[in-house]
C-alpha cells in the first residue's frame, strides 16, 4: 500500500470521526433539554414534537438532504443568514455538515435520553427539591447523573448514526476530499470506479470500528446496571 | 398558605389549602402547635397526602403562596424513601444540609440519633427499608426545616422494621423540637407518637385538638368502633419480678402491664383500646382480668346500631368502654353513675 491510498482512506476516516464527535458533542447539548422537556411536559403540543423528533427515522435520507439543501443553500432561511455572517455557504462545508448531521442523528440523541428521564421516579425529583434544591440544581445534581446511561446510550447512538450517514451527507456536502468527503462516500467512491481493494479495506475498518463501539456501549450498559 | 407564627408565648403553625379537582376538593383552614408532633388521620383517599403536598408547595392550591418547593423550608418524608442512589449515605444526608441557608442541626446528634454510624459509606440499595427510611428522615432533619411533613412512613414496612424504627421516632418526639405532622391511618401510630390530632375526612378537617382530649371525645365516627380508645400516661412504680408484671399508677389508680418498666424511666403512654373495656356495676372479685379500675360514667353515646360507646372519668383521665345498646339500657347505664371498669387489655405505647 503506497503513502496516497493510504491518506485516501485515512482522511475520510478522519474526518468522518471528527465530524460523528462534533456532531455528538452538538446533539447531547440540543438533545438534553429537549428530551428533558418531552420527559416532563404534559403539553398538547407534546405528540407534534415528537412526531417532528422521530421523522428523520421513517424519511429516506434523499428528503431530509433534499430540504436541508434548500434551507442551508446561500439563498434558503438559514445558509442565505450564514453566508451575512461569516460570508461563506454553509452547503458544501463543514459546518454544513454537521448541521445536517444533528437533524440527521437528532431523534438517536433524544429517545435514550427521554426514555431515561421518563423513568426517573417523580417522588425522587420531589424529595430533592424539598431538599432546597431548585429545579435546575436538582436536574444537575440528581437528574443528570441518575440518567448517565441515557446519556451514554444517546451519545454511542448519535455517533454511531453520523458515521453511517451516506445520503444526507452527500445532497448536502458533496464529496470535497479532505472536506466534506466522509468515509462511506469515500467507499461509495472506490466502489464506483471498481477499486474494490481499498472499498474493502474501509468497509472493513468501519465494520470492526462500529463492532467495537457498540460491544463497548453493552458492556458498559451490563457494568452499570450490575452496580 | 403555610405560615408559622408566634403569639406571645404560643406558637403556632397556620394550614391554610384549598384545591379543587373534578371529583375531590380540598378545603383546609387550621392552626396547629408547633410543640410536639401532629398526626393527621383519615381513611385513605380523604386527602391527607394531598394536603401535604399543598403544603409543600408539590401541589398547585389557590393559596397564593407562589414561593418554590425548594424555598418554603418545608421537609417531606415520603411514604417510601426517595434517597439519591447515585450517591451514598453520608452525601444523602449532607444534600439539604449543603442547600441550607441556616442549619441549626447538629448533623453528629442527628447520625448518633437515627443509628447511621454503620450506615454512611454505604450506598442506598444496599439498606432495608427500615434503614432507608432512617436516612431519609436524617437528610430531613439536617436540612433544619420550619416544619416536617411525614407521609405515613411505616406505611411500605413490614412489622418487623416497624417495630425496628418505631424506637427511632419516638426518639424524635423527645428529643427534637422542630413542628411535625404525621399522616397515617393507623389509630396504634398515632396514639403512640402524636400529641395533637387532626382528624380529616372529604378533605376537610373534622376535629382538631389535643390527642388525649381528642380520643375521649364520642361524637367522632372516625375514632368510634375499632379506632375508639383511650391513651393514658402512667408512671412505673413496681416490678413483680414472680409474675413479670409491672405495676404503674396513672390519676385514676393503678394498672399492671406484662413486662419489666423502670420506675425511674420516663412516663409510660397507655393505649387502652374501648372494645377492651367493660363496665360492672359492682367490684368484681372473681374475675381473670387484672385491671379493674372505679370510675364514673362520663357519657354515653349510643348510635343507630348494636354499640355503644361509654365515657369513664378516673382520676383526670378518660377511658372509653364499647359495650352493647342492650348492655347500657339492662344496667342503666347514665351520666353520674359509680362503677368498675375491666380493663381485658392494656398496650403499652411508648
Amino acid at each position: 500500500m503506497d503513502e496516497l491510498t493510504d491518506m485516501s482512506i485515512i482522511a475520510p476516516l478522519l474526518l468522518s470521526m471528527q465530524l460523528a464527535f462534533v456532531t455528538t458533542v452538538v446533539l447531547i447539548l440540543i438533545a438534553t433539554p429537549l428530551a428533558w422537556w418531552l420527559s416532563q411536559t404534559s403539553s398538547r403540543y407534546k405528540p407534534v414534537a415528537q412526531a417532528i423528533v422521530a421523522m428523520p427515522i421513517v424519511l429516506p435520507p434523499t428528503v431530509i438532504g433534499f430540504y436541508l439543501l434548500i434551507l442551508l443553500g446561500p439563498h434558503g432561511a438559514i445558509g442565505s443568514w450564514w453566508v451575512q455572517i461569516t460570508g461563506s455557504a454553509l452547503t458544501f462545508s463543514f459546518s454544513g455538515l454537521v448541521i445536517a448531521s444533528c437533524v440527521y442523528s437528532l431523534p438517536f440523541a433524544v429517545q435514550p435520553l427521554q426514555s431515561a428521564f421518563e423513568s426517573l421516579p417523580r417522588q425522587t425529583l420531589e424529595f430533592a427539591w424539598t431538599q432546597g434544591a431548585s429545579k435546575l440544581d436538582a436536574f444537575f445534581a440528581v437528574a443528570v447523573p441518575m440518567s448517565v446511561r441515557g446519556f451514554i446510550g444517546a451519545a454511542v447512538l448519535a455517533f454511531a448514526h453520523t458515521l453511517g450517514e451516506f445520503g444526507v451527507v452527500l445532497m448536502v456536502g458533496g464529496n470535497i476530499p479532505g472536506k466534506t468527503r466522509v468515509i462511506s462516500i469515500a467507499i461509495y467512491d472506490q466502489v464506483e470506479t471498481l477499486n474494490y481493494g481499498a472499498a474493502h479495506q474501509m468497509s472493513l475498518l468501519l465494520l470492526v470500528f462500529a463492532f467495537f463501539v457498540l460491544f463497548g456501549m453493552f458492556i458498559i450498559n451490563k457494568r452499570w446496571s450490575m452496580r | 398558605m403555610t405560615r408559622i407564627t408566634s403569639i406571645a408565648a404560643e406558637t403556632t403553625v397556620t394550614l391554610k389549602h384549598t384545591l379543587r379537582r373534578r371529583n375531590f376538593q380540598l378545603s383546609v383552614d387550621v392552626q396547629i402547635p408547633t410543640a410536639g408532633i401532629t398526626g393527621l388521620f383519615g381513611e385513605s383517599g380523604s386527602g391527607k397526602t394531598t394536603l401535604l403536598r399543598c403544603i409543600a408547595g408539590l401541589e398547585a392550591d389557590l393559596s397564593h403562596d407562589s414561593r418554590p418547593v425548594h424555598k418554603r423550608g418545608v421537609g417531606y418524608v415520603f411514604q417510601e424513601p426517595q434517597l439519591f442512589p447515585h450517591l451514598d449515605v453520608r452525601r444523602n444526608i449532607e444534600f439539604g444540609l449543603r442547600r441550607s441557608s441556616a442549619p441549626m442541626v447538629d448533623q453528629k446528634q442527628v447520625v448518633e440519633m437515627l443509628g447511621l454510624g454503620d450506615l454512611l459509606d454505604r450506598k442506598p440499595d444496599g439498606l432495608s427499608g427500615g434503614e432507608a427510611q432512617r436516612v431519609a428522615i436524617a437528610a430531613v432533619l439536617l436540612r433544619s426545616p420550619q416544619l416536617v411533613l411525614m407521609d405515613e412512613p411505616l406505611a411500605s414496612l413490614d412489622q418487623r422494621r416497624k417495630d425496628e424504627l418505631l424506637p427511632y421516632l419516638d426518639r424524635l418526639h423527645d428529643e427534637l423540637s422542630v413542628p411535625m405532622i404525621y399522616v397515617s391511618h393507623s389509630i396504634d401510630e398515632v396514639s403512640r407518637l402524636c400529641d395533637h390530632l387532626l382528624l380529616i375526612e372529604d378533605g376537610r378537617i373534622v376535629a382538631n385538638g389535643e390527642l388525649h382530649e381528642m380520643l375521649s371525645r364520642l361524637d367522632l365516627p372516625m375514632l368510634s368502633g375499632a379506632n375508639a380508645g383511650s391513651v393514658i400516661e402512667a408512671k412505673p412504680w413496681r416490678y413483680d419480678r414472680d409474675y413479670d408484671l409491672t405495676q404503674l399508677n396513672f390519676s385514676g389508680g393503678e394498672l399492671s402491664v406484662p413486662g419489666r418498666y423502670h420506675a425511674n424511666a420516663r412516663d409510660v403512654r397507655l393505649r387502652i383500646a374501648a372494645q377492651d373495656v367493660s363496665i360492672c356495676l359492682s367490684r368484681p372479685d372473681d374475675t381473670t382480668i387484672l385491671n379493674v379500675i372505679a370510675a364514673e360514667i362520663d357519657d354515653v353515646q349510643t348510635s343507630g346500631g348494636a354499640s355503644a360507646l361509654v365515657r369513664l372519668v378516673a382520676g383526670t383521665d378518660y377511658l372509653l368502654a364499647l359495650v352493647t345498646r342492650r348492655s347500657v339500657a339492662h344496667l342503666d347505664l347514665k351520666k353520674g353513675d359509680q362503677v368498675f371498669a375491666q380493663v381485658k387489655s392494656v398496650t403499652v405505647k411508648r
